[in-house]
């Protein structure tokens, strides 16, 4: 009885402590013991996934080049005014800083690096560098402005040191204007890229109707196959899900592959309609290296990702209720559409968004059948990483695509709500 | 029997440490090229004889070309690649991004008729950074079964009406703004000059807009010969050894266009931080000797670099080396300074035209 009373009426555990406490802080341990068996999948996600994109998002802002190696110059230039050539004291100060960098061929490269920097903003600025870090070593006298201008007449233009002083930042946004087709002129003002360049915003665009039209593709097809295989017998069943399950465990590129055997000119689609006679053996169909390949193979492959999570659905609604809505006088369109469709909603969801999330981001195939316009976002941020080797763009390309799938999902979620979300 | 197990276990795990350290007296080195025939030559002529040689062994890995695994090996401090085949313009940005080695150039052995290594290389073939291999080429070819009329100079590549028909090119800037100025009428040696003006570039440009329509493009050195072969193409541009691969080897009815071919040279470079470096640099030293270039040649028809080399190439390969008299009528160099200025921006107008 000691355990429940004391003079001032408080619950108290044996030992005397109030028992709220003593249940806190058995909570409290029991919470710390449950968190610590999720530390190692915490550290886990952490060093393999949150590090690695933080670090990567990081690049998109950060463009020290320019800065880590002529720091002198550009303090001098930030006093410049941009009317007129700046004053020599800038250029001997240039001067003496390459001549630092160039004597030892560790430091070179960060001329090399400042020049990669500075032809993102101006073509032509890598071999005007190297070029000038390369005779500028002889000049040891001044007056360096005409010894500059005598190397290279873009010296002596004022556009040229305004981008010198542009690409000076420590940190930039510029690669996300690049993303989104803007650049800034040499005075800093924000312009819209020229129109032969301009790309990305197309592609943003036909990614995400790519991706809404392979999600309705999906929807149309995988909702009959699912209705279907949670329906059948069992034993049917099962063996129709093999058919399923046997592609999606095949490798991607096996499957895209495939579908290149499958549609191109002289595959096996085009000689079946041709021997048919429907189609004349000089005016076989084009259905690979374009749009339509494109999208094909990617509702192929994502279809099993929609098929899933509507079965699991569709499996648990009881056949009675439709057998209920037709007795009570529906005919069955109705049945279908008031009692069975809504009931389904959470695996189309689901599906859904795990096809637009795959979608949006596929690679392999688009690069594979895609052709000259069947090309996505992702395949100019892996040309950004692998050619171009402008991995501040590729960031920023993929920034934008990581905030667009997020907003997307802040949408899905305010609309149908996540937790509606059924997977498996 | 129970009590067996743990000393068995324990003489399996001794002699597989033994195994482990026996391993490692010898080196292996990865050494890192573009896969298919190219790379078989290269296991061939120099890999299999030095593997006999030294006692080492090498890792051969694939790729496809570009600087971005090295860069990243080397920015994140992990070099797994010890030796990479790369083009000439990635060698010389790696180079100056410092974040290639430097090569030991005096240390290069002799040609086989006593020239220094210096002389006996062509020239532009021996960088700070690289020890040049192989002169390849991109040409174009086309299925003999399947035009009427046969092309003959890099005109005809853009001319539909008299060679109708799908086209493949590969898919990036270099090389087709060439082949475009060269087929409106521009001699190989003001290609790039004329391609450094705007005008130059919207010529180009309205050049390949001729045949946009018509164009399958391609990515990797494999894709080619297949489209070809496939149909799907009736002609394609190429590597001029895919294209020897599939002529000689596979005996396809192909032929190959030398007018206007675009010739390039692949060297070897070593990723700083690089872990076997001796090891690599002897490979380096030894695959690039007069008889190990001269016998690369003979499996898959690219040049070899070193003068001393040509003689020594069997002479049934000598008609399909790029560098043959009679294929060397109207060749371009591949400007590789002139790509690591205007690439980034040309490449993003390329892009931008593909995707409009």
């Amino acid at each position: 009885m000691a355990a429940i009373t004391e003079n001032d009426g408080m619950m108290r555990a044996a030992d005397g402590t109030p028992l709220k406490q003593a249940l806190a802080r058995a909570t409290r341990m029991n919470k710390a013991r449950a968190f610590l068996l999720t530390t190692p999948l915490l550290a886990f996600i952490l060093v393999t996934f949150i590090l690695p994109i933080g670090l990567m998002l990081f690049r998109s802002i950060d463009t020290p080049e320019v800065s880590a190696a002529f720091p002198k110059t550009l303090a001098i230039l930030q006093e410049w005014d941009g009317n007129d050539l700046p004053g020599e004291d800038a250029y001997a100060s240039f001067a003496s800083e390459m001549q630092e960098l160039a004597s030892d061929r560790d430091t070179r490269s960060m001329i090399s690096r400042a020049g990669t920097r500075l032809n993102y903003i101006q073509s032509g600025f890598r071999s005007l560098m190297n070029k000038t870090s390369r005779r500028i070593q002889r000049v040891e006298e001044p007056p360096f402005k005409e010894a500059f201008i005598k190397i290279d007449k873009r010296w002596g233009e004022a556009d040229t040191w305004k981008t010198i002083r542009q690409a000076g930042s420590r940190y930039s946004t510029r690669a996300y204007l690049n993303a989104l087709d803007l650049t800034t002129s040499p005075d800093g003002e924000i312009v819209a890229q020229p129109e032969i360049k301009q790309i990305y915003v197309t592609l943003f665009e036909r990614t995400i109707w790519v991706s809404i039209g392979v999600t309705v593709a999906c929807i149309a097809l995988a909702y009959p196959i699912s209705y279907l295989l949670a329906t059948l017998p069992s034993g049917t069943s099962n063996l129709l899900m093999i058919f399923v399950l046997l592609p999606f465990w095949t490798s991607l590129l096996v499957r895209t592959t495939s579908w290149i055997v499958l549609l191109q000119t002289n595959g096996v689609i085009n000689d079946i309609l041709v021997w048919i006679g429907i189609v004349g053996d000089d005016s076989r169909i084009q259905m690979i290296y374009n749009m339509t390949g494109t999208f094909i193979a990617m509702t192929h492959i994502l279809l099993p990702f929609m098929v899933l999570p509507l079965y699991s659905v569709m499996k648990t609604i009881p056949r009675d209720h439709m057998r209920a809505a037709r007795s009570l006088g529906a005919n069955p369109m109705i049945a279908f559409m008031r009692i069975y469709l809504p009931q389904t909603v959470a695996g189309v969801g689901a599906g859904s968004i795990l096809v637009f999330i795959l979608a949006i981001g596929y690679y392999i195939t688009p690069a594979l059948v895609g052709g000259q316009d069947g090309q996505l976002i992702s395949n100019i941020i892996e040309y950004h990483m692998k050619k171009s080797l402008n991995w501040g763009l590729a960031a920023a390309l993929g920034g934008i695509l990581l905030a667009g799938v997020l907003a997307l999902y802040w949408l899905y979620n305010r609309i149908v709500g996540i937790s509606n979300m059924k997977l498996g | 029997m129970s009590a067996m197990k743990p000393s068995r276990l324990l003489i399996a795990g001794l002699a597989a440490i033994g195994l482990t350290t026996a391993a490692q007296a010898a080196d292996t080195i990865t050494v890192v090229s573009w896969g298919g025939a190219y790379t078989n030559s290269q296991v061939k002529a120099y890999h299999e004889p030095w593997i006999a040689k030294t006692g080492n062994k090498i890792n051969s890995e694939d790729y496809n070309g570009g600087l971005a695994e090295v860069r990243a090996q080397v920015e994140a401090g992990n070099v797994t690649w010890d030796l990479v085949d790369v083009e000439l313009a990635d060698a010389v940005r790696g180079c100056d991004e410092g974040i290639l080695e430097p090569m030991p150039l005096d240390e290069l052995p002799a040609g086989s008729d006593g020239t220094p290594a210096k002389d006996d290389f062509i020239a532009g073939t021996l960088h700070e950074c690289a020890v040049g291999e192989i002169v390849w080429s991109t040409v174009y070819s086309y299925d003999t079964t399947k035009v009427a009329t046969k092309p003959t100079t890099i005109a005809d590549f853009f001319d539909l009406k008299k060679i109708p028909g799908k086209r493949g090119l590969r898919k990036t800037a270099k090389v087709n703004l060439e082949w475009a100025l060269m087929a409106d009428g521009v001699p190989a040696d003001k290609v790039y000059e004329v391609l450094a003006t705007p005008a130059g570039i919207d010529r180009a440009f309205a050049k390949l807009d001729t045949i946009k329509n018509d164009v399958v493009w391609w990515e990797a050195g494999a894709q080619p010969p297949q489209l070809l072969a496939d149909g799907e193409v009736v002609m394609t541009s190429a590597y001029n050894g895919r294209l020897f691969n599939a002529i000689v080897n596979e005996k396809k009815p192909f032929d190959i266009v030398w007018d206007g071919q675009v010739w390039d040279i692949d060297l070897w470079v070593m990723p700083k931080g690089s872990k076997n470096k001796a090891a690599a640099m002897d490979f380096v030293k030894f695959a690039t000797d007069t008889d190990r270039l001269a016998d690369q040649a003979n499996y898959i028809s690219y040049g070899p670099v070193r003068k001393s080399s040509f003689a020594k190439v069997a002479p049934a390969m000598q008609p399909h080396m790029p560098t043959a008299p009679v294929n060397f009528k109207n060749p371009l160099q591949n400007d590789f300074g002139f790509w690591a200025d205007y690439g980034d921006e040309l490449n993003e107008r390329f892009n931008a035209w593909l995707a409009s």
